[in-house]
């Protein structure tokens, strides 16, 4: 009877009333060999015990707060996160509340999805960006269901870059799979050094979209404009990844032309929780707006002749156009979405700039330090933001056992996902790396080969 | 759900009354928040034809943003505010306990790459919800990948899919789906170019079994089956709907949407269910977040365990006495694929969910489905002869009434919106398609008879109201700090965004 109000006089009272005897009587219509099957589970614990349990499973973990020094990044970013937004999403009034489908009781939750759509459009470049996505992957995959309903299916090329991220990429073909759709570009012996314009000779007037990330996997910054250009020449559409904190700094994808841009927003203020719950960000050009999945919120007067937000556009979404819907998705990351908008206004114009130079100067200093160690040096010539690629003179793996041993969490092992890249490393810097600890990472990879 | 039909008294022509103003509005150029410190490295060069010319995001300091997030959220009715009986929707109570153990730092700040030694305790949490979801479902595998109950039926469309084409058997392009079924499952087939076939309810709210059967030939990919379905009914012939389906060599597809009412009631994978996915954010008391995040796992029979998505947890190295089993990620042998980046909504799904399974056991977990069900009779057994209900036996956990009445021109919306002047959140209007001006009513087991009472009574008033006073109905709310909407003209001036005022940094 853990969350159970009733006492057993309202119970029986409400049996009377219902006309029934027992609670059992209520289930007469289920199966009666199936019916009340004994659960093999656990007996019950009371609060005191399972905070107690929880608290043994979490602290049973190595964390990046204290418990290991962490260059890991590839998709997932330890940054600062302000005391503030867990405060506020804290808030039973925001995370208690249902998608606002009553406006007039949900102007806070409309009102703050606005708002963050605004943030988003601003941060991006662009001009319209949908309520959110489940993660940065699957906001990717609905890219391509957008430009697959674009082109109505006359177009079946997708030609995505060998340095979008490894899961992104498997996500969209996981998602693809029953589409007549074609994937390009991404082969295993694609040329990682190439720049963007090795792409451009793959769109043809087949393809629906070219998807690029910015900075890409292995944390290159490259000015796109031209490739955008080209692909538009061949009619297609260009979704880029973007990585949100990098546009704190850099260039806008909107201002390179992008049709699509999409992103991870677990950088703006989401912990890393082993992977989620994050944000998948979506913006688009305004003439797409009727193609896009998602909910959307726009703006309105109500009765009182007060200015007030609405869920608009439903007549895309699944529950009214069922079959016919630009997609399926329905629960979306509402109260990531309402974290993500907390952190971009704690932290403002000066804020989100200030962290994305934070992050690039001390990835800077951690590869110029690296790349003094005998045998270590960059891949890939700059510029890049946060991430670089170490090669390292024995394999990856052997490298971040040695570092694990010294309470480092090494960079990604890029062998994973590039056979070609075995002994090579993407390693990543925030603000949250102090100089001390990229000394430290350079003090125990000089004694790599000396042990 | 659109309000078309509302007269607005205001004019479009007069600016709105601006009640709180946006993030942007309150901006002061300069006016600085969270800072951060100076570099502790030599500055490096920046690449100059690379950098943004200008960053238009609002300045505000910290409390502005928590002053402006607080008026918000007074603007928003939530569980914690009241009862909130949405039908479908399963918004119980969200114990508080749950938002401190999946705050614990050990959850919060672990990367998903992390080397798997270092991360046994969030692996051990994985694997052992897995087992808890598979004994809860009677299923014989379990994928905690997808990200919510959409997300989980499109997981599930796709593996399907693969079972299909494993066999060679290519020519099934038919999902039936019944007509009360909610529309993320027709548009999660549509997602893998199925052919949708709508199946018609008889007059007791099961699946019409005659018009099953002529659908069922060897194009038939799969089922898709809410159960109980979403007029509150568990479907009386469940057992022979599954076999028709078999016997054409169809798989039957459950949406747990429902779950609710099934907790140690009844498990689906034993009535021959082959696979479905679980709403933790319905069942377990995931809070909803004003839309999300959700998490959909997906719980699947033996034979479509290889296709499940990758990766899943499992136990790489067995235990011993004083040593635990090594847990680890492990690919089924004909997996579709990734659904998502990483491994699941871990944090603020999976380790709630846990959490609450944990401390309600065998016995808990039936309790809320006993008390879910009693509670949604009790209601239905109070307001049945006041509001018609089409099918009106003992229902699951919630039942649909019509907000209608003869002679009146009141409408479910009107009723809807006349809840909120009550203090109550209204319950799920026009859904589900089958039943004329809907109101679909799930009050959760968490809700006391006082409650329940309480809403017998204020929609009992109200059906006098609509008798007695159309108007007050017809213009409702009154008592909310908004009026009714006008949605036409969102979605004709379609306003999306906002920015910073034109002239915003002239004084710079």
């Amino acid at each position: 009877m853990t969350y159970l109000p009733h006492s057993p006089k309202e119970r029986d009272a409400m049996l009377a009333t219902i006309g029934v005897k027992s609670l059992e009587d209520l289930f007469k219509d289920i199966p009666a060999k199936h019916r009340f099957p004994n659960l093999d589970l656990p007996p019950a614990l009371t609060e005191m015990e399972a905070a107690a349990e929880l608290a043994e499973l979490a602290e049973s973990n190595e964390n990046v707060h204290g418990d290991l020094i962490s260059f890991l990044g590839a998709g997932a970013y330890n940054h600062y996160i302000p005391a503030v937004i867990n405060h506020i999403i804290s808030r039973g009034e925001f995370y208690t509340a249902y998608t606002p489908y009553q406006p007039e009781i949900s102007q806070g939750t409309l009102q703050a999805a606005f708002e963050y759509q605004s943030l988003i459009s601003a941060l991006t470049g662009m001009d319209v960006s949908n309520a959110s996505h489940y993660d940065g992957a699957t906001a990717a995959a609905e890219a391509v269901n957008m430009a697959y309903a674009q082109f109505r299916g006359k177009r079946k090329k997708v030609v995505i870059s060998p340095t979008v991220h490894p899961q992104y990429r498997a996500v969209i073909r996981t998602y693809t799979q029953g589409m007549s759709v074609e994937v390009a570009g991404d082969n295993a012996e694609a040329n990682l050094e190439s720049g963007p314009e090795a792409l451009a000779s793959l769109v043809d007037e087949n393809t629906m979209l070219v998807i690029v990330q910015y900075p890409d996997f292995f944390g290159r910054v490259y000015d796109y404009a031209a490739l955008i250009e080209s692909a538009h020449s061949k009619g297609a559409l260009v979704c880029v990844v973007a990585n949100p904190t990098a546009l704190g700094l850099f260039k806008t994808p909107g201002a390179m032309g992008a049709d699509i841009v999409v992103g991870e927003g677990q950088p703006l203020g989401i912990p890393m929780w082993f992977g989620g719950p994050w944000l998948g960000f979506f913006t688009t050009k305004k003439a797409f707006v009727h193609k896009m999945a998602g909910r959307l919120v726009g703006e309105t007067v109500d009765s009182r002749g007060q200015r007030a937000y609405v869920l608009t556009l439903t007549s895309r979404e699944q529950h009214i156009k069922r079959e016919r819907a630009t997609s399926n998705i329905c629960t979306n990351q509402g109260l990531l979405a309402l974290a993500s908008a907390v952190y971009m206004s704690v932290l403002g114009k000066n804020g989100m700039k200030q962290v994305a130079e934070l992050c690039y100067h001390k990835a800077h200093y951690a590869a110029e330090q690296l790349s003094k160690i005998e045998g270590y040096g960059m891949c890939f010539p700059e510029p890049f933001f946060h991430e670089f690629v170490l090669c390292c003179p024995k394999p990856a793996s052997e490298v971040n056992a040695h570092l694990l041993e010294h309470g480092i969490l090494g960079g990604y092992d890029l062998g994973q996902d590039y056979p070609a890249l075995k002994n090579h490393l993407l390693i990543a810097v925030t603000e949250m790396n102090s100089r001390e600890d990229i000394d430290t990472l350079v003090d125990a990879l000089s004694e790599v080969d000396h042990e | 759900m659109s309000d078309t039909s509302t007269k607005l008294s205001a004019s479009t022509l007069t600016s709105p009354k601006i009640v709180e103003p946006t993030l942007f509005e309150l901006s002061s150029a300069g006016r600085k928040g969270v800072s951060f410190p100076d570099p502790d490295v030599p500055r490096a060069k920046l690449p100059k034809s690379l950098l943004r010319a200008d960053l238009p995001l609002p300045e505000l300091a910290e409390v502005d943003v928590v002053r402006h997030y607080m008026r918000l959220s007074k603007f928003n009715y939530s569980v914690d505010d009241g009862f909130y009986p949405l039908g479908s929707c399963t918004m119980k109570y969200n114990p508080k306990i749950n938002e401190d153990t999946c705050r614990l730092p050990g959850f919060l700040f672990t990367h998903p790459l992390q080397p798997i030694e270092t991360v046994q305790g969030n692996l051990a949490l994985m694997f052992t919800l897995q087992e808890w979801l598979k004994e809860i479902s009677g299923f014989e595998a379990v994928t905690l990948q997808p990200a919510a109950g959409a997300h989980g039926e499109f997981t599930g469309v796709l593996i399907m899919r693969a079972y299909h084409r494993s066999r060679g058997d290519d020519k099934r392009v038919k999902m039936l789906i019944p007509d009360s079924a909610h529309g993320t499952n027709p548009a999660s087939a549509n997602m893998t170019g199925l052919t949708i076939v709508q199946i018609p309810s008889d007059e007791r709210g099961n699946i019409d079994l005659k018009a099953l059967k002529e659908q069922c030939d060897d194009t038939v990919f799969g089922l898709m089956m809410t159960n109980p379905n979403t007029l509150g009914m568990f479907d009386e012939h469940v057992e022979e709907v599954v076999k028709i389906v078999h016997d054409c060599g169809g798989l039957v597809y459950g949406d747990g949407a429902n779950l609710n009412a099934l907790l140690g009631i009844i498990r689906p994978g034993d009535v021959g269910f082959d696979l479905m996915h679980f709403n933790l954010h319905k069942t377990f008391a995931v809070p909803h977040g004003g839309g999300g995040p959700g998490s959909g796992p997906v719980g699947v029979a033996a034979h479509l365990a290889d296709f499940l998505p990758e990766p899943l947890v499992g136990i790489l190295e067995e235990g011993e006495e004083d040593v635990p089993p090594l847990y680890g990620f492990v690919k089924p042998a004909k997996s579709i694929g990734r659904m998502k980046a990483f491994h699941g909504h871990f944090g603020g799904g999976l380790v709630r969910a846990f959490t609450y399974i944990a401390m309600h056991g065998p016995d808990g977990l039936k309790d809320i489905a006993q008390y879910a069900v009693l509670n949604a009779n009790y209601l239905l057994a109070r307001l049945r002869d006041t509001y018609h209900v089409p099918y009106d036996r003992i229902c699951m956990h919630e039942f649909v009434a019509e907000g209608q009445f003869a002679g009146s021109d009141v409408r479910a919306l009107d009723i809807a919106k006349r809840l909120m002047d009550y203090d109550f959140h209204p319950p799920t209007n026009y859904f589900p398609l089958i039943v004329h001006e809907a109101l679909m009513i799930e009050p959760t087991e968490t809700e006391n008879k006082d409650t329940l009472d309480r809403f017998a009574d204020t929609l009992i008033k109200i059906a006098e109201e609509a008798k007695s006073q159309p108007e007050l109905l017809h213009e409702a709310p009154h008592n909310t700090p908004f009026g009714r909407m006008d949605e036409v003209k969102a979605a004709r001036e379609l306003v999306l965004c906002c920015w910073l005022p034109e002239d915003y940094n002239l004084g710079e």
